[in-house]
């Protein structure tokens, strides 16, 4: 297995400030990038290493980069979403709290590549620590000269300001974002025309990027794309719920479920087996111990009509009701609706009553069909995603634990043992 | 004039404002550094607030209700907001948020009636990995159990108000 390159001095005392991270090569890859490389180089350096956003959609980044458009005399920014909030996911906090220089260094070498002078740092509000640590680390890569104006002498400028969220979930999907950025509610903006990459922040193009996504940069730029590749390339995978040992574990992309569950993370607790696994955020279509050799990549994860999306691997072991914990996301999505399209509002507080009622002993027979019909219905007709995240682990969860809600709708109980399940 | 902030506050947000192109981009770092001097967003200092940054009270008040962490009344001085997402879920965070209810006397959403502490359910605090998670104030407490409860709460009486807070956004 290859050495991790994002994560190696992770929790390593005193790692969040700059000597630390000088230490080890820091800010060299950017120095390097201003001295050798054109911007347009460093933009196919990104494209050639094959790096998919770390956001949740995949988009690939270098892709992203060459469909800003770059005119003269046009006023662009560089905007990271650190507004981390997908239910399982934690690889950002953990970098911005243990690492944060790496981010930095990858948006100075972002807003290089992109000709960008102004960028902001969506933090999300409930960080406090993320928020001294960045802080601090910023205001130290600005003393040394690493961002700011003429940066190590080359000419080029560049500010970064970080912009604290006040709790929305919603305000992670990125057009909500810039509505927030920009001081108003987080509602989601009409794609088309609002592509972020043409018409972002401020009506201006705007290269819009996950924090982890800017963590991999410096990497790219110091190694070179093939050698980059040869370390996986790694992902973040983000692995909590029903394991040993818990955490962020770098990996090649790809790494089978079974392995990062068992050899990474620990396994399920003595006496337990592994019941279900939502392999990428509770948007993510739940899978079954069946699901354990897929491969956890895009493809493989998108094939099982689930997806790798935010990484985030949550594992249910044999004492979990499905269905409480699938309204236990519904919830979540139902709480965090921004109200702006009815299937999504409305969709949410229906499904959330069924489960309530089957899970209370009150359920009828026609309530499963229901449940499956409501989600039908949303899929597709939802303004923004949050709201067409919800189907997909609903669907999938009516499909393969079938006989758990027909027990909790014919019994009136629960017969899984040890969990919570109210 | 100004009703409730201080001048440093007033400062605060001139510098917030400083870092945007468009001054409303600042309602939300002027939001944070109101409440944090207040205690929660008052009408008056929704007012300072849309004054400073010369925008309607009515346009600052709609953003305010909006975000889960700006509070429109008056909340207990300290904070614990108990993660109920998923891998806290699975971890029994169920067990802590009723200990801690039970203690205080209180519902989640509710403030102790001496105004010491508010309880709120959050959502996913992006720290699955010590689940069950909490935020008291501005520290997060990992594997929380219910013994850590008592001595978080016992360790909140001793300190008389919020950690201090941490500056302006973007301070560089
Ligand atoms: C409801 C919703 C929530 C999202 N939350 C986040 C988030 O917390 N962090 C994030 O980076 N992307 C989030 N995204 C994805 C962003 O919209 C966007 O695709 C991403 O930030 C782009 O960065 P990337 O290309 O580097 O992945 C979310 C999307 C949706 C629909
Ligand atoms: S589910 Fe509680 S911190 Fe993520």
């Amino acid at each position: 297995m290859p050495e991790p390159l994002l994560t190696r001095y992770l929790g390593q005392p005193g790692r969040e400030e700059i000597d630390a991270y000088l230490a080890t090569g820091g800010y060299r890859a950017l120095a390097r990038a201003l001295r050798e490389r054109t911007p347009d180089e460093i933009v196919a350096m990104v494209e050639a290493s094959g790096l998919r956003g770390r956001g949740g959609a995949g988009f690939p980044t270098g892709r992203k980069w060459k469909l800003t458009p770059k005119r003269d005399g046009e006023t662009r920014y560089l905007v990271v979403n650190a507004d981390e909030g997908e239910p399982g996911t934690f690889k950002d906090r953990t970098l911005i709290e243990g690492d944060p220089h790496q981010i930095i260094e990858g948006m100075v070498i972002t807003a290089y590549a992109n000709q960008v002078h102004q960028a902001y740092i969506y933090l999300r509000g409930e960080f406090f620590l993320g928020h001294r640590r960045l802080s601090r680390a910023l205001a130290e890569a600005y003393a040394r000269g690493y961002v700011g104006r003429n940066i190590l002498g080359s000419g080029f400028d560049l500010e970064i300001v970080i912009h604290r969220g006040a709790g929305a979930y919603i305000c992670g999907e990125e057009t909500a974002l810039l509505e927030s950025l920009e001081g108003r509610r987080g509602f989601p903006r009409l794609k088309p025309p609002y592509y972020p990459a043409v018409r972002g922040l401020y009506d201006r193009p705007t290269v819009l990027n996950n924090a982890e996504t800017m963590a991999h940069i410096p990497h790219i730029v110091a190694l070179g794309p093939e050698a980059y590749k040869s370390y996986g390339p790694p992902i973040l995978y983000s692995v909590s719920g029903h394991v040993t040992r818990p955490g962020v574990k770098e990996l090649p992309i790809g790494t089978p479920l079974r392995e990062i569950i068992f050899e990474h993370a620990g396994g399920p607790r003595a006496g337990r087996s592994v019941k279900a696994v939502f392999p990428g955020g509770s948007s993510s279509a739940i899978l079954t111990a069946e699901h354990l050799d897929t491969p956890a990549d895009f493809e493989s994860l998108q094939k099982l009509g689930s997806m790798l999306g935010s990484s985030a691997i949550i594992v249910l072991d044999d004492t979990t009701c499905i269905p409480a914990v699938i309204r236990r996301t519904v919830e979540f999505y139902r709480d965090e609706s921004c109200g702006k399209c009815t299937p999504c509002r409305e969709g949410t507080v229906w499904l959330s009553q069924i489960l309530d009622r089957i899970l209370c002993g009150r359920g009828r027979r026609e309530d499963l069909d229901l449940l499956d019909s409501i989600a039908r219905n949303m899929t597709g007709t939802c303004f923004c995603p949050l709201g067409e995240s919800v189907p997909p682990s609903l669907r999938a969860s009516l499909r393969y634990f079938r006989d758990e809600y027909a027990h909790h709708i014919e019994a009136g109980a629960c017969d899984v043992a040890g969990g919570p399940h109210r | 004039m100004a009703r409730v902030l201080s001048q440093a506050v007033l400062a605060e947000i001139e510098r917030a404002r400083a870092r945007y192109p468009r001054p409303q981009s600042a309602v939300l770092p002027a939001l944070h550094a109101a409440q944090e001097e207040v205690g929660y967003l008052s009408p008056e200092a929704l007012d300072d607030v849309a004054e400073a940054l010369g925008l309607p009270v009515t346009e600052v008040a709609s953003v305010a209700t909006f975000y889960s962490m700006f509070f429109t009344e008056p909340v207990g001085r300290h904070k614990i907001r108990v993660c109920t997402n998923l891998s806290c879920y699975l971890n029994g965070c169920e067990e802590i948020l009723d200990h801690l209810c039970r203690t205080l006397g209180v519902r989640p959403g509710e403030t102790t009636a001496d105004g010491r502490v508010l309880v709120e359910v959050a959502e996913c605090l992006a720290a699955c990995e010590e689940a069950p998670v909490l935020l008291a104030d501005e520290d997060r407490h990992g594997h929380m159990t219910p013994a850590k409860v008592d001595a978080l709460l016992r360790a909140l009486d001793r300190e008389p108000s919020a950690t201090s807070p941490t500056g302006p956004a973007g301070d560089a």
